[in-house]
């Protein structure tokens, strides 16, 4: 091998080993920081983990915001109307965050009831996150075939993203 | 009448694109002159049209037509007159409009500011740009028509989006667009040049300012988002690792590493190749970017209500246009013509390019594998998961280690080759610098964290070592004079990098953020300052009412300043708006919001942040910003390389033992 080739060689195995470890890093860390999304269906089910951050989507229960005392902890209910899942947060909620409207929360379950970090807000109020929209409509089917018998399920509240 | 007008604008405008795709590039085939000369008229045509339709959507806005439903659904007639111009594009028929009439102003740009190229080459350029405005243009007609009517007209608009009602909006999406736009130009180069499977130093040399400048745009306005973000979503936070803001960030890593392998390009004619890659590169992430903002198949603080067919028509474009360049790259780029590939040494100018290069890549892999991991997941049927910012904030934090560590050598390193010996002079100097500043913070400032002191240091490497650079040049009286536009602009630049790595160091490790329930008469101290909750007032804006708390802040017994944030009721969709009062500073900011009303005593939720240095995150971008434009404005990239074959050497053209002399200089 001449030396020119030589160093070419070594050049590559540098970048092969560098994007290798690279690789193995970003994975590592990706699988750190994955956060999967449950609905209050799902929770019921028992599939949501318990020591474990994920993300919580539904809607906001209608009458279900209470503030605990005089501090900053609120709790309300999270429903995919099928399914309830009562929930509580310390802190400042978003603008966006109101009773019959989506929401996304992050944080864990403790004892059944699910403690949120963040509340996340949303640009648009007639948005509803995928993944919010897809977890209300997969209730949906599983109440409808639950009760075949009785007459149709009462509508979400919003069914999907609405375009304008 | 008018919004048809618009209508037809627009139709003639895709016309001429069409013309402007295909004419000029049969001509350069046939060799038909004629054909080819077309290129520039049809440019002009094709950016009268859009400019015409543009301004008869803002006369829309102008003028309340609520028949015009984009108008309708994005403006209101108690919308000030500032911000119906700027709704113009607050949603999104209008922002594609943006992105049309930004593409039609760069075409000709370039079409005014490109004699000096071969015709050939030229009327390869501006077709493509014109393949591109088809997209566009197509995408606007067919999908998301600005000009279509609401019949009956409505009565009143449903005003723009509150959030997109203030002074960063107005001026963000056009920076950022001229920003992906411009790569644009950079990719049409890089295709013409892989037609003609030729790169010469000369097309570089005429494509860099172009790069530059594309690239100054899109830092500024990636900057313009974060400020805004961080004063109007009303949470004091800047940057939040979103698809959306990842979809501007990984244009702007190609970017940085193509502005930097264009220099290796055209000084040395190494990494021809590669520098078509990344240009081709560039152009597909902006276009990624505009898929993922448009097409709302993620979840994000910018996904507004879209529609499916939109984001499948994008995603086919973007298909096409990458999976097109990409195999023309495949094709042609093994049959470069070589010649003037220099050999260089591990330790050389080129090979530290190359490390930032790699950096870059790698951050903008890591970036692309987090934001569409979701997606992934969702189409294996592994769930719906969602990837959390720390994922980015180390790994991302991790890859610019080396960047900061390496960055100060380029200017000081020869091309071809270097020595340790050479380079450990300044890196001694520099270690001095950065170590008495990180030392002095940490005395100065008791239980200063050590990313704080890490940001320092890291700040004071970058900027000692600049600085010395910069002394050593301006010493020497013979090499004074080359402290020209381009080497100036690199010394902004990194001079930014510096100012950046501070203050997001010190900012995210020092922030004291403070969530409170206060009542009228409350104080709560915050590093030294005490702030009171005078009280609650209601005032009436042009479109809203607005509950507004009176904080005053004291240091010690003086008050400081009194800060007024607010709690906005828009009138036309009854939304809620919190206005963050900011007092701004040099070395810290305070950061007061409103959160809502707590009980029947009066009191509220507020925040009060403590954000020391925060200013400095969007110092160092602007001055990112203002390197990459006097660069871009340089003047040897104005002349007409061809006549003065004499004084602009190829490198080819070089003669070895002439190369370190000319390596020192640059």
């Amino acid at each position: 091998m001449t030396p020119a080739r030589q160093r070419r060689m070594w050049l590559v195995l540098l970048i092969l080993l560098g994007a290798g470890v690279a690789t193995a890093l970003a994975l590592t860390a990706l699988n750190q920081n994955i956060q999967h999304f449950f609905s209050p269906s799902d929770i019921a089910l028992g599939q949501a983990p318990t020591a474990r951050a994920f993300r919580l989507g539904g809607i906001v229960e209608e009458g279900s915001v209470a503030r605990l005392g005089s501090g900053l902890t609120v709790s309300f209910v999270v429903t995919d109307r099928f399914k309830t899942q009562p929930a509580q947060f310390t802190g400042i909620l978003p603008d966006l965050f109101r009773e019959g409207q989506s929401v996304v929360a992050i944080g864990e379950l403790n004892n059944g009831m699910f403690v949120a970090d963040e509340v996340l807000a949303k640009h648009d109020e007639t948005y509803m996150p995928a993944e919010v929209a897809d977890a209300i409509a997969r209730a949906q089917v599983k109440k409808a075939s639950a009760d075949s018998s009785s007459i149709a399920a009462p509508a979400p509240a919003a069914a999907g993203p609405k375009g304008y | 009448m008018l919004p048809e007008l618009g209508n037809f604008a627009l139709a003639l405008a895709l016309v001429l694109a069409l013309c402007q795709a295909v004419l000029p590039v049969w001509g350069s085939y046939s060799g038909d002159t004629r054909l080819m000369a077309m290129a520039r008229p049809l440019v002009v045509g094709q950016f009268a049209f859009v400019a015409l339709a543009f301004a008869i959507l803002t006369h829309a806005f102008l003028v309340n037509d609520f028949s015009t439903a984009y108008v309708a659904n994005n403006s209101n007639s108690l919308l000030p007159w500032y911000y119906r111009l700027s709704a113009v594009w607050g949603g999104h028929e209008g922002s594609l409009l943006l992105w049309a009439l930004v593409l039609a102003g760069w075409s000709i740009a370039v079409a005014a500011m490109s004699r000096s190229l071969p015709q050939v080459f030229m009327a390869r350029v501006i077709a493509v740009l014109g393949v591109i405005a088809i997209g566009f243009l197509s995408f606007m007609i067919f999908t998301s028509n600005p000009f279509d009517r609401v019949l009956p007209a409505a009565l009143e608009g449903r005003d723009l989006n509150p959030l997109l009602q203030d002074f960063g909006l107005i001026v963000h999406p056009p920076m950022l667009y001229m920003g992906y736009v411009g790569f644009a130009v950079a990719f049409a180069f890089a295709i013409a040049a892989l037609l003609e499977q030729k790169v010469d130093e000369r097309w570089v040399r005429w494509a860099r300012p172009w790069t530059l400048a594309a690239w100054g745009f899109l830092t500024i306005g990636i900057a313009l988002g974060s400020w805004w973000a961080y004063y109007e979503l009303g949470w004091g936070g800047w940057w939040f690792w979103d698809p959306v803001e990842n979809a501007s960030f990984m244009p702007w890593l190609i970017g940085t590493a193509l502005i930097h392998s264009q220099i290796v390009t055209e000084k040395r004619g190494n990494f021809r190749a590669w520098t078509l890659l990344l240009a081709i590169f560039a152009f597909s992430f902006s276009l990624l970017g505009t898929f993922l903002v448009r097409s709302g198949v993620l979840t994000s603080v910018h996904a507004f209500a879209n529609d499916p067919s939109r984001g499948l028509f994008i995603l086919a474009f973007l298909g096409v246009v990458t999976t097109g360049a990409l195999l023309l790259y495949a094709i042609r780029a093994p049959r470069l013509e070589h010649g003037g590939e220099q050999p260089f040494a591990p330790l050389s100018r080129e090979s530290l390019i190359m490390a930032n290069n790699l950096m870059m890549v790698s951050a903008c892999a890591m970036i692309l594998l987090g934001t569409l991991y979701p997606l992934l997941a969702d189409a294996m049927g592994w769930g719906k998961v969602s990837v959390g910012p720390p994922y980015f904030g180390v790994l991302f934090t991790w890859l610019m280690v080396p960047i900061v560590l390496l960055m100060p050598f380029g200017p000081f390193a020869k091309w071809r080759r270097d020595s340790f010996s050479a380079l450990a002079r300044p890196a001694a100097t520099g270690l001095i610098i950065a170590s008495l500043a990180a030392i002095t913070a940490w005395l100065w400032v008791n239980d200063l964290p050590w990313r704080a002191i890490a940001g320092i240091f890291g700040g004071a490497w970058i900027i000692g070592m600049s600085a010395l650079w910069a002394w050593r040049l301006l010493r020497d009286p013979a090499r004074r004079g080359s402290f020209n536009g381009g080497r100036l602009g690199m010394w902004l630049a990194h001079i930014g990098v510096g100012v950046f790595v501070v203050g997001v160091l010190v900012k995210e490790s020092t922030t004291i953020e403070k969530d409170v329930s206060m009542a009228p008469g409350d104080r709560i101290a915050v590093r030294g300052l005490s702030v009171e909750f005078e009280q609650m007032r209601r005032y009436t804006g042009p479109n809203y009412h607005a509950d507004q708390g009176v904080f005053n802040v004291y240091d010690g017994d003086r008050l400081l300043t009194t800060l007024t944030p607010a709690k906005r009721q828009y009138k036309a969709r009854g939304d809620q708006m919190t206005e963050a009062a900011i007092d701004a500073g040099f070395t810290r900011d305070l950061y007061v919001s409103l959160g809502e009303r707590i009980g029947t005593d009066g009191a509220w939720a507020v925040r009060v942040y403590h954000k020391p240095f925060v200013r400095w995150i969007w110092l160092g971008a602007l001055l990112m910003m203002l390197g990459a434009f006097v660069a871009a404005l340089d003047k040897r990239y104005r002349r007409v390389p061809a006549s003065e074959p004499t004084e602009a050497p190829t490198a080819q053209q070089r003669a070895a033992p002439a190369l370190n002399a000319a390596a020192r200089q640059g």
